[in-house]
């Protein structure tokens, strides 16, 4: 037998197939992996040193660049928190409003995570693409509305700065009407290619009780298998009323999550069709009049509200004292903590997997390191 | 305009010189390279521009080099902090001449939001030298690709007789590494923490090689103190303007 | 396994493991005090689910092996510098039942010396990243973490950058206008 030594090798912080600046310490034994150690902190912007500088609502932007793929959904987390501890009421229309954003960031989220996983995988580009195409569009959709395509800055305290017009409604139906044929293609074109079965089969299995105890969420959570979905569990906005399955996986591995969020791309199309069938009967107006934007001074007291983000549970912990900038402003943010398990899954497997098991997590640096 | 006047110019010193020159820039700014090197946000921009919808593609840039050797341009997309600023300089020394940096978005120019922070760098262009500035945040894919069109008219402007990388003087600089210091990062040349946390950085920026930089820095410190619109800070606090900015002349 | 409704955690830990119980907190007459803040601590007073420092294994552990809250959110460090207190917040999900979430508070003094908290990673790994972070960002140390070092500063840094007196740029910035 040949005597074999253990190589450290460093991935990142640049590197082509990162997902941001994340740095890996790798330990290996030939191609395979013994041992993994992530270094974060290469983007941390001290976002929640400046949510105790800055106002209320003036920590709104910067909500934006936390998971900057889904600005629209941190906004939703954030001024959910702040009504919790305002007490502050959002009408019916609103709500609706803010699940329209939030299924939309899903598709647009799902579409594009998957086209980068594939693109660790060496389909390089092809599905990207794909993936950014319909990104584009909704991105165009957010631009109308909220007047910027990635930070929209759109969610204010007791609803919406802007509202919905028709043809923000007919472009959306629009766009909708192509959606299930672009899953057709996206699924017909990879579910079953053998170069992502041979990739993705039996690669960074998860077991059940192992995610559960690493705090995992999102679908990495339910691609092992726990059907525990905030929406579900807890609801919010006005997701109680709405009709849909949550996508559950049975092994655990990279193909699973991959299925998952095929599926739940599939689930936010049907939230969206309900929504849009719902929304002229709301009541109420975009946003609550009563409130003071600017000048919101919650009572003392704490609150922790969390949404389903499309990468786990996002959640905003603030403590008040009492005068218009928080006390304590902590941000949930799931890619950080679904990295716990980053390590147990990658262990065992060849080094060109440790990049696809990175991307089948979906996580961005800007929650990461905040 | 400036195509003209240097057009001119170069065929005052000959038909032949200036032909070659002008192949020789042709060349080079329709096949500029970048490196993969996206920070945040703004690199989903810049993906966003390489991908179908935006094209970077059409202007001979869709060849993004994961090694620094092979790379044209350096596009510092996102927030650079303390922790990172080694390996971008560290990178940045790594690629040869003729390079180029665009520095995109706001918090690659000067902070940005973050500016106000223990970890954030105020600005890429204390470290490094810097040939484009693009505004926004992030600046659209279209923005991105008007800063690509005006480092390849900078090219254009470039003539063979006294680019740093040919020539008698072999200018090639390596520039200083910062280290990890106890309170912030500690570079050759000043002293204590570079940019210490509470103040202002004790380093002024590098200056342009668009504006004729070879690798040195500005020499008057006022260029790091900003504009702070005074009603919005409380009253006692510690930041001066410096007169000559705030009165909007350059200093 | 059921869901806690509020206020029922304090007597299920009186049942059970009344060791736990930090009932300083419960009123104003047991609370700690401080010298220069005799009297003014009415915002931390609170009767559910304080537990001491040197308890949160056992009370994590029988919330979830006893009462089904097997997900653990969030741990948080709140910096009450005027109280010379830190606050870590534990909160815990049940993912059967669904529902709203336990909190358990620990509160800890601020000098190096009291600001220590058993580790909950070795039992429950979930808390590995958190409990670093709390390292890095408010310097609570955690004996038995396995590898409890800093995670976004980098290694020679000096100074825990969230807490309230830690130097910071920028003054704070707050609007006076009518709207």
């Amino acid at each position: 037998m040949l005597k074999t030594e253990e190589l450290r090798i460093n991935i990142g912080p640049q590197h082509p197939s990162t997902h941001g600046v994340f740095r890996m310490l790798v330990t290996v034994d030939g191609e395979t992996l013994v041992d993994l150690k992530p270094v974060f902190g290469y983007l941390h912007r001290n976002h929640e040193q400046l949510g105790e500088v800055n106002s209320y609502l003036q920590n709104m932007p910067f909500t934006d660049r936390l998971d900057y793929f889904n600005s629209m959904i941190n906004n939703h987390a954030y001024a959910r928190s702040v009504e919790m501890l305002a007490g502050i009421e959002v009408p019916e229309r609103a709500q609706y409003i803010r699940v329209i954003m939030d299924e939309l960031s899903r598709i647009l989220n799902h579409a594009t995570a998957l086209g980068f996983m594939l693109g660790d995988m060496g389909a390089w580009q092809t599905a990207l693409l794909w993936g950014l195409r319909e990104r584009e569009k909704i991105l165009d959709l957010f631009e109308y509305v909220s007047g910027a395509r990635m930070m929209c800055n759109y969610a204010r305290f007791g609803g919406v700065a802007r509202d919905i017009d028709d043809y923000f409604i007919t472009e959306t139906r629009k766009l909708m009407d192509g959606l299930p044929h672009y899953f057709d293609d996206f699924e017909g074109l990879l579910t079953n290619s053998e170069i992502l079965l041979a990739r993705a089969r039996n690669i960074g299995v998860l077991p059940k009780d192992l995610a559960l105890s690493y705090s995992v969420t999102g679908p990495v959570l339910r691609a092992s298998g726990v059907p525990y979905d905030i929406r579900r569990a807890e609801p919010y906005a006005v997701y109680d009323r709405f009709d849909f399955d949550i996508p559950v996986g049975t092994v655990g591995d990279v193909y699973d999550r991959f299925l998952v969020r095929i599926a739940e791309m599939r689930q936010a199309y049907r939230i969206l069709e309900q929504a849009f069938q719902q929304l002229p009967e709301a009541s109420g107006g975009h946003i609550n009049p009563k409130v003071k934007q600017q000048s919101l001074k919650p009572p003392i007291g704490e609150a922790y509200a969390r949404v389903e983000s499309p990468k786990g549970e996002l959640g905003f912990y603030l403590v008040s004292d009492g005068t218009g900038n928080a006390y304590r402003y902590k941000v949930r943010a799931p890619s950080f903590i679904n990295l716990t398990a980053l390590a147990d899954m990658c262990k065992g497997y060849k080094l060109a997997d440790a990049m696809v098991i990175l991307g089948s997590i979906d996580i961005v640096m800007g929650e990461v390191d905040r | 305009m400036s195509d003209l006047k240097t057009q001119v110019e170069l065929e005052e010193q000959g038909v032949l010189f200036s032909t070659i020159n002008k192949l020789y820039n042709w060349g080079r700014r329709s096949s500029v390279w970048p490196m993969q090197f996206g920070l945040a946000c703004c690199a989903i921009e810049m993906i966003a521009a390489a991908a179908s919808r935006y094209d970077i593609s059409r202007f001979g840039s869709e060849l993004f080099r994961a090694s620094p050797r092979q790379a044209d341009v350096m596009i510092v997309a996102g927030t650079v902090t303390k922790k990172m600023v080694p390996q971008v300089v560290r990178l940045f020394n790594q690629m040869p001449e003729p390079r180029y940096v665009i520095s995109m978005g706001a918090c690659a120019t000067s902070g940005g939001p973050f500016r106000d922070g223990y970890n954030v760098v105020r600005g890429v262009d204390l470290y490094v030298p810097v040939d484009v500035y693009i505004p926004g945040c992030p600046p659209r894919p279209e923005a991105l690709l008007h800063s690509l069109m005006t480092l390849q008219s900078q090219i254009d402007m470039q003539s063979l007789r006294n680019v740093r990388w040919y020539g008698d003087e072999n200018d090639a600089v390596d520039f200083p590494v910062p280290q990890f210091g106890a309170e912030g990062l500690e570079i050759a040349g000043f002293p204590g923490t570079a940019d210490p946390v509470g103040g202002l950085p004790t380093m002024p920026p590098f200056v342009s090689p668009a504006l004729g930089g070879r690798g040195e820095r500005n020499a008057s410190i006022s260029y790091l103190e900003g504009n702070l619109p005074k009603p919005m800070l409380k009253s006692g606090s510690t930041h001066t303007v410096h007169e000559e900015v705030a009165n909007g002349a350059v200093a | 396994m059921a869901l806690l409704l509020k206020g029922e955690l304090r007597s299920k830990l009186q049942a059970e493991l009344p060791a736990a119980l930090d009932v300083r907190w419960a009123n104003q007459a047991t609370a700690p005090e401080t010298a220069e803040h005799a009297g003014a601590l009415p915002v931390l007073i609170e009767d559910d689910a304080v537990v001491h420092a040197a308890q949160i294994v056992p009370v994590a552990h029988f919330l979830r092996d006893t009462l089904g809250y097997d997900y653990l959110s969030n741990i948080t460090v709140v910096d009450y510098l005027a109280f010379s207190i830190m606050e870590l917040v534990y909160q815990f999900y049940n993912t059967t039942a669904g529902g709203a979430d336990v909190r358990v508070r620990v509160r800890i003094g601020r000098t190096p010396e009291a600001c220590i908290v058993p580790s909950l990673s070795p039992t429950w790994p979930g808390a590995n990243l958190q409990e670093r972070e709390a390292y890095d960002m408010y310097g609570v140390v955690f004996p038995g973490h396995p590898n409890l070092a800093r995670v976004y500063m980098w290694d020679e840094f000096k100074g825990f950058p969230m807490r309230k007196d830690f130097p910071k740029t920028g003054d704070k910035y707050t609007h006076v206008t009518g709207e």
